[in-house]
């Protein structure tokens, strides 16, 4: 129960996916542009976390090791179909805002990282935690930055009007570029205050998840990760062939020497 | 024609996919900082999406409409783009070696870019006919083109400046995508 309860909080807090892995970053910038649909958004993404960690966590000694990838793609399409499917059944506003968002929450990585990196190699109760609490983090970064910029952009709350800020509204902010500005002043502000974040490690790149994609767990970045892999590799071979080359002129040299001495 | 010209203009221009859809942030943020490699970048997704946007349409068209199954759009597309991507550079690599040495190196990380998939879904949310899913694959790549590009550039610049300390990285990266989201939403005014 205690590594349960370790799983909430590190998918919360100390691994929030938004602040901390920033990670999904596409629907964390396109959909927050109110509260709700931040919300909605999260919860959806919740509800897709947790049932393909299920299914992964209980199906993670029958999927072939060299196809587990795909599969894991298929489980987790497979469930946002029946989402998008039910939203579209009882929430069809929500389905309507958030539009192409929801069938694109298979390439969200958040959802296959996990997958990967922990519901594919820990019992399935745990795996259910590790999903609750990730997906709760999610919504949480999505619902914080939603009610920032709908306060700022709209001067509401949940669609609820707070009056004094409605007189100073920046439209800006719900809008496009608005999701931006939002984002590098807090990127900025986890610089300042040398928190632990993805954009914020030493040597760290710029790219939203960290760029390291040889220390990455996610699969979304596994062609990457192979990719830099086989440079490295071949980087070793181009070094050590020179090496030997350098070795073997070396020798040819030697020999001539002593070929010369005998002369 | 016309029509399928102003459609160009409407996917590169007034709904920018990075810019004001928020699709393949990645790439867009990650394989920005030189020109030449940005440049690559973005000719390596013109011709993944263009020749995604073809096959995912047909594939909808005369299998899953045809058959009663567009429920299983999401799953068959995202497939159907994993091993697209895989082919085509099978194909480059033995066919066009020149092709092949300018995109290469981008081709596995366009399996990650969700413009791909954004785009094909689009394509059959709006009930585009092959052609016009062709078409406007391609204006929403030629978008990701000139956005990735420009990024580039600027970002050459910025490093000759003198930017404060929170701000260097990603920060400033962002912003500097912001004020680029400003300038595409004037493109939104457009009215044909």
């Amino acid at each position: 129960m205690t590594k349960n309860i370790e799983r909430l909080y590190n998918g919360i807090i100390k691994e929030n996916p938004t602040f901390v892995l920033m990670l999904g970053m596409c629907p964390t910038l396109a959909v927050t542009s109110s509260a709700s649909n931040g919300l909605g958004m999260g919860l959806t993404t919740t509800a897709v976390l947790i049932m393909a960690n299920l299914m992964i966590s209980a199906l993670r000694n029958v999927i072939p090791q060299k196809v587990r990838i795909p599969a894991f793609i298929v489980i987790v399409a497979s469930f946002v179909t029946m989402v998008q499917l039910l939203l579209q059944a009882y929430l069809p506003f929500l389905n309507e805002s958030l539009g192409i968002y929801i069938p694109l929450i298979v390439v969200n990585c958040i959802i296959l990282g996990r997958a990967e990196a922990y519901a594919s190699k820990n019992p399935v109760v745990n795996s259910i935690f590790d999903g609750i609490g990730m997906g709760l983090g999610f919504t949480l970064g999505l619902t914080a930055i939603g009610i920032f910029r709908e306060l700022i952009g709209n001067g509401e709350v949940f669609g609820h009007a707070i009056s004094f800020i409605a007189d100073y509204k920046i439209g800006i902010f719900t809008a496009a570029p608005g999701a931006f500005f939002v984002l590098a002043a807090l990127t900025a502000i986890q610089n300042k205050l040398k928190a632990p974040c993805a954009t914020n490690k030493a040597e760290a790149s710029d790219i939203a998840c960290g760029g390291n994609c040889t220390s990455c767990s996610g699969s979304a970045c596994k062609g990457n990760k192979e990719l830099i892999e086989a440079e490295q590799l071949a980087a070793q071979a181009e070094k050590v062939r020179k090496a030997k080359e350098a070795a073997a002129a070396k020798a040819a040299a030697k020999a001539a020497a002593e070929a010369k001495k005998e002369d | 024609m016309k029509a399928l010209i102003l459609m160009i203009i409407t996917a590169a221009l007034v709904n920018n996919v990075v810019l004001s859809q928020f699709l393949g942030l990645c790439p867009f943020l990650g394989v920005s900082k030189k020109t030449s490699t940005a440049a690559g970048m973005g000719g390596a997704v013109i011709f993944v999406i263009t020749i995604a946007s073809a096959v995912t349409s047909i594939i909808n068209k005369y299998l899953l409409v045809k058959f009663n199954i567009t429920y299983l759009q999401t799953i068959v597309f995202i497939l159907v783009i994993a091993t697209l991507v895989q082919l085509v550079e099978m194909f480059l690599k033995k066919t066009s070696p020149a092709l092949y040495n300018a995109l290469g190196v981008f081709l596995p990380l366009i399996t990650t870019n969700c413009a791909v998939l954004g785009v094909a879904l689009t394509n059959v949310q709006n009930n585009y006919s092959v052609l016009e899913s062709v078409v406007n694959g391609f204006g929403t790549a030629a978008g990701f083109f000139i956005s990735i590009v420009i990024m580039a550039g600027v970002r050459e610049k910025i490093e000759f400046n003198d930017v404060s300390e929170s701000f260097k990285g990603s920060p400033i990266v962002l912003i500097t995508a912001g004020l680029m989201a400003i300038a595409f939403y004037g493109f939104a005014s457009l009215s044909f």
